[in-house]
């Protein structure tokens, strides 16, 4: 039976300070992101200013630096921090027992929304 | 079995109902003392509990083990409190079932209690881990008093430990093994210890302290198998490291203890389910403690078990209170180290960030601020406001108010009452220290101020202030205002190397030097860093600063790369990667050619190309299969070109003498020769060589980095050239009789920039900076500096010359290339 979340893998294997992706059959890909104190965040893999893979950008505190144009997108709420404007759709997602888990319904609607 | 109040029922308690409580742990026995506290006659009671002893403190085990505390100091209730309760005990006699329609619990001895409520709390199981080799003798888990027992017999056997789990529990029973005598390891699976509790920079300063204290930490490591024949005698790691031992103490984790609830028929969870008054999907069961889950919690600390066991007692004499869940705290029991963790310092929504740091103190502190509000806290080397901050987190307090004073504690915040910094600068008396690192009063920083030193500057080079840690920085700022009025322009002198630092590039890489500084979150540490782990600026400027100061001894930190560096290839627009195989000197043959060209086909680049540094560039490879294009180009002998890396990239060269009608030297011979001595060298930005056989220049060798220009009396040296935005020439710096010469003073002047320039600053720029004399100064004039820095050189590229794309062919960094998972969206949809 599939529940509301739906387990993606070991915490264990993102590394610390970065993130690994997660495609999605007929849909956008989604970044899953670790940060130095161990949270973990989910978000569409893709930069609003010009679809940059945030996946490959450095990590740092709770933001990530896109790796094309260096704009800065909190990780909590997808949106780009200063100057800049745009928001990266978020997905929830939380750790159990050392595993990722990422919410089924939010998953069916970014997978349906592309 | 020991049983007391044999004679039970009393007389004086017939007619009461009757309790049965199944654990005589922390929750069971404090869910008691609740009870009797609101209603002593209300219930006829009966503990039965698995451990052979009175209820004790079981977090103070730890002490127990270090020998700081004996059992008999940390026992809560003793014999004389279950009697004067009139409260049956039973123990050494675990219950092995519940018989819900009888109402009758049975333990293993066959003794049987009728209830008319239970009450479960039978706490956790420690977790096993499942390798080969786990029920070994000499392996044991630290959860009760036996088990200490068993590790101090084994400390006085004396020998080697090793500790599975670099959490709370881990780490004490480490902390008390090594006090007791044993050498001990500890083996964590995760990069940081204590990960759920604290972040990396706390984490980072812990580990650096008990590795001080002589405790071996391997942070990352996967245990594979226990080894020994009748008794352990070791532990096997993933990587096939085999570490001594005649003890092992596995703390991975804790599971809640669900069985008999699990096999009454309770709804379990991953602990036993109960609502806000504790109780189960019985309604005469109820249950407290690790065993249960709550609102999809579950919990491994004693603070929520106090919550827990007042809304218990409450519902049982119906007062409903509720439990509401609880926020938790942590401290760890290391004498000498003190640890404090509260809330969720993993931020989210708008959280923000404040940091102090004072290496001198060893002293880190995180406060986690959100809608005004603290919603976690890292205190590392002085937890003092620990429970100022954690009071203020649970209460949900407005610190708007006290926000720039938060992170200096409760008395600094709390105070002054004033609110402007400046303010409470002036109102600080004169003889208060200022700088701690150099012991400056307030009134030497104004008696300097006052004297001439009207910058921050000249304070720090007069009387010393700010000019080790700079964490004083902002107060010394305040004096220069509050002492020079309007004429303090205020303007910062030192370009700080990003926001999170007062440090300039110059003072960090200084810093490094001097104070042998061997990580990134050690820098942090000591230098201040205002951010827990610095942001995309600092952290690749740091990483190189360490990599260039400690060849063959950093460890490389791939998350603080950016993206071209650690995928070895140039991110396009699109998010593949392009692919240059390097060309010594621009050379190529057949087989390199074709091995790029079945490459192009196999993989279907849309585009190759030759670019404008003489190598050939395959556009559009996904990050999945950057592996297996190195393979192929591997095989025909080819290796990073580095197109993508802040490091050696090109080294262009013209036909020179060979064919040349006009060539003086071999240019191309020497070209491939400087390639071979400089690739795959880290620098602070990237680093462009060519070498032209005759002053007609074919190689552009006057706008490199490095340029050689090849004559007939030699080779003319030229540097700091710069094409791109804004077009530089190179300067002449010498000239010389040899190729040998010429190679050694590229060698020389490449160790220089590494050593000196700032990080993503060219040699155009660095040479207008410090100036052509201060490099000729150096490389031309100093001989013994020129070959000291040659011979840095040299030794720093024994470490930098393995191909990186043949690593990650062999399957290191995995990670980098492969996705984590796939979804199947239709399939999730089918599935339900
Ligand atoms: C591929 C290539 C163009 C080509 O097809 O010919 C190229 C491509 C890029 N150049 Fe270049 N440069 C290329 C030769 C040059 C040259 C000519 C040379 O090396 O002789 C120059 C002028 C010489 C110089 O560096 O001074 C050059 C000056 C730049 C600059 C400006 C540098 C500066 O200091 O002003 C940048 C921007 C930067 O590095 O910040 C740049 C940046 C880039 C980047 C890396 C832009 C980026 O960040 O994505 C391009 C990467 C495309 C890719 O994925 O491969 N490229 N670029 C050339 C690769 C050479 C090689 O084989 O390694
Ligand atoms: C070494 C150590 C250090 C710790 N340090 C801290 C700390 O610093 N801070 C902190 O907040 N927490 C700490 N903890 C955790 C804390 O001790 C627990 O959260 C707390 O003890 C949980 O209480 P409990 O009553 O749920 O479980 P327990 O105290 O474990 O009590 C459960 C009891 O039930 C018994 N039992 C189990 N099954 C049965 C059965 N079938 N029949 C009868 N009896 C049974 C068990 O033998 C046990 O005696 C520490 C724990 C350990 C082991
Ligand atoms: S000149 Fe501009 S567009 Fe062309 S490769 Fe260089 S950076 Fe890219
Ligand atoms: S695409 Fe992310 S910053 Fe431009």
């Amino acid at each position: 039976m599939i529940g509301d979340w739906i387990d993606i893998g070991a915490l264990a294997e993102i590394p610390l300070r970065g993130a690994r992706t997660v495609p999605v059959v007929g849909g956008e890909e989604i970044a899953i992101f670790r940060t130095g104190d161990n949270a973990v965040f989910a978000l569409v893999n893709r930069c609003p200013h010009k679809q940059g893979p945030l996946s490959q950008g450095i990590v740092h505190g709770h933001s990530v630096t896109c790796p094309l144009h260096n704009w800065k997108i909190a990780l909590a709420t997808g949106e780009a921090q200063g100057e800049d404007k745009g928001c990266t759709p978020t997905i929830p997602v939380k750790v159990d027992a050392g595993r990722v888990l990422i919410a089924r319904m939010a998953l069916l609607t970014t997978a349906l929304a592309a | 079995m020991d049983t007391i109040a044999d004679d039970f029922p009393d007389m004086h308690l017939e007619g009461r109902e009757h309790l049965v409580v199944i654990g005589n742990g922390m929750a069971g026995c404090r869910a008691v003392e609740e009870l009797l506290e609101r209603d002593p006659g209300r219930y006829a009671v009966t503990i039965i509990g698995a451990e052979s002893l009175v209820n004790y403190n079981r977090i103070m085990l730890s002490p127990v083990l270090a020998g700081e505390k004996t059992f008999d100091q940390i026992v809560i209730n003793d014999h004389a409190w279950y009697e004067g309760n009139n409260i049956r005990l039973i123990t050494g006699d675990p219950v092995v079932g519940i018989d819900r329609e009888a109402r009758v619990v049975r333990s293993e001895s066959g003794v049987e209690a009728t209830y008319d409520k239970l009450l479960i709390a039978t706490g956790s199981d420690p977790f096993i881990i499942p390798v080969p080799g786990k029920d070994l003798p000499g392996v044991i888990t630290f959860r009760d008093m036996r088990d200490v027992e068993h590790m101090l017999d084994a400390a006085g056997r004396g020998g080697d430990a090793v500790v599975i789990g670099g959490g709370l529990l881990g780490l004490e029973a480490a902390h008390g093994l090594s006090l007791r005598g044993m050498k001990v390891t500890v083996i964590h699976l995760m990069g940081t210890l204590m990960e759920r509790q604290l972040d990396e920079a706390a984490g980072w300063l812990l580990k650096s302290e008990l590795e001080r204290r002589g405790q071996t930490i391997l942070t990352e490591a996967n245990t594979a198998e226990i080894v020994g024949d009748t008794h352990v005698e070791g532990v096997r790691l993933k990587d096939g490291t085999l570490i001594p031992a005649s003890l092992v103490v596995m703390a991975v984790g804790i599971r809640p203890n669900t069985k008999i609830a699990a096999a009454a028929g309770l709804a379990v969870g991953r602990g036993i389910m109960v609502d806000d008054h504790m109780v189960t999907s019985d309604p005469d069961i109820l249950a407290v403690g690790e065993c249960v889950e709550h609102d999809g919690q579950v919990y491994g600390l004693v603070a929520p078990l106090w919550d827990m066991c007042r809304a218990l007692a409450d519902g049982l004499v119906e007062q409903h209170s509720g439990y509401r869940g609880s926020v938790t705290s942590t401290k760890l029991k290391v004498s000498g180290i003190d640890v404090f963790s509260a809330g969720d310092f993993s931020g989210g929504d708008g959280a923000e960030d404040i940091v102090m740091r004072d290496a001198a103190r060893g002293i880190y502190k995180r406060v986690v601020v959100k809608d005004d509000r603290i919603v976690g806290a890292v205190l590392y080397g002085d937890t003092a406001d620990g429970n100022w901050y954690f009071d203020m987190l649970r209460k949900g307090e407005d610190v708007s108010e006290i926000r720039e004073k938060l992170i200096f504690g409760q008395a600094f915040a709390l105070g002054g009452g004033n609110d402007d910094p400046h303010a409470m600068v002036a109102a600080m008396g004169d003889d208060a220290e200022i700088c701690g690192c150099n012991g400056v009063s307030k009134a030497k920083v104004v008696q300097s101020i006052v004297g001439g030193a009207v910058s921050l500057d000249a304070v720090r080079s007069t009387c010393k202030a700010s000019a080790s840690c700079g964490s004083c920085t902002s107060i010394v700022e305040s004096l220069l205002s509050l002492t020079l009025g309007a004429d303090y322009g205020g303007d910062l002198t030192i370009k700080t190397l990003c926001k999170c630092t007062t440090y300039g590039h110059e003072e960090v890489r200084r810093e490094i030097v001097a104070q042998g500084m061997r990580a990134i979150p050690e820098v942090m540490q000591t230098l201040h860093w205002s951010t827990p782990d610095g942001c995309s600026s600092c952290r690749p400027a740091l990483n190189y600063y360490l990599l260039c100061a400690l060849p063959g001894e950093y460890v490389d930190d791939q998350q603080s790369r950016f993206v071209n560096e650690r995928m070895h290839a140039n991110i396009q627009k699109d998010g593949t990667y392009s692919v240059v195989p390097r060309m010594w000197g621009g050379l190529t043959n057949p087989r390199e050619l074709r091995a790029i060209a079945d490459v192009v086909e196999k993989f279907n680049a849309p585009m190759v190309k030759v670019t404008g540094g003489q190598r050939l560039d395959i556009f559009g490879i996904r990050k999945e299969d950057l592996p297996a294009v190195w393979a192929d180009l591997n095989a025909a002998g080819m290796v990073s070109g580095h197109a993508y890396g802040k490091s050696l990239r090109t080294v262009k060269t013209c036909v020179g003498s060979d064919w040349c009608r006009f060539g003086t030297q071999d240019s191309t011979g020497l070209g491939v020769r400087i390639e071979q001595m400089t690739w795959g060298s880290w620098m602070p930005h990237k680093f462009k060589i060519a070498v032209s056989g005759c002053p007609r220049n074919c190689a552009e060798a006057t706008i490199k980095d490095f340029g050689i220009v090849c004559v007939d009396s030699g080779y003319e040296l030229h540097v700091g050239g710069n094409g791109g935005i804004k077009v530089r020439a190179t300067d002449f710096l010498c000239k010389v009789a040899t190729e040998a010469e010429a190679m050694h003073y590229c060698a020389a002047f490449t160790q220089l920039y590494r050593e000196e320039a700032h990080y993503l600053e060219r040699t155009a720029p660095w040479i207008e900076r410090v100036g052509l004399q201060y490099i000729k100064d150096r490389i031309v004039d100093d001989q013994p500096l020129r070959d000291a820095l040659a011979e840095r050189f040299l030794y720093s590229q024994k470490f930098c010359q393995d191909d990186p794309w043949a690593a990650r062919v062999a399957g290191a960094e995995r990670e980098q290339h492969a996705h984590l998972g796939e979804f199947r969206p239709l399939e999730i949809l089918a599935a339900e």
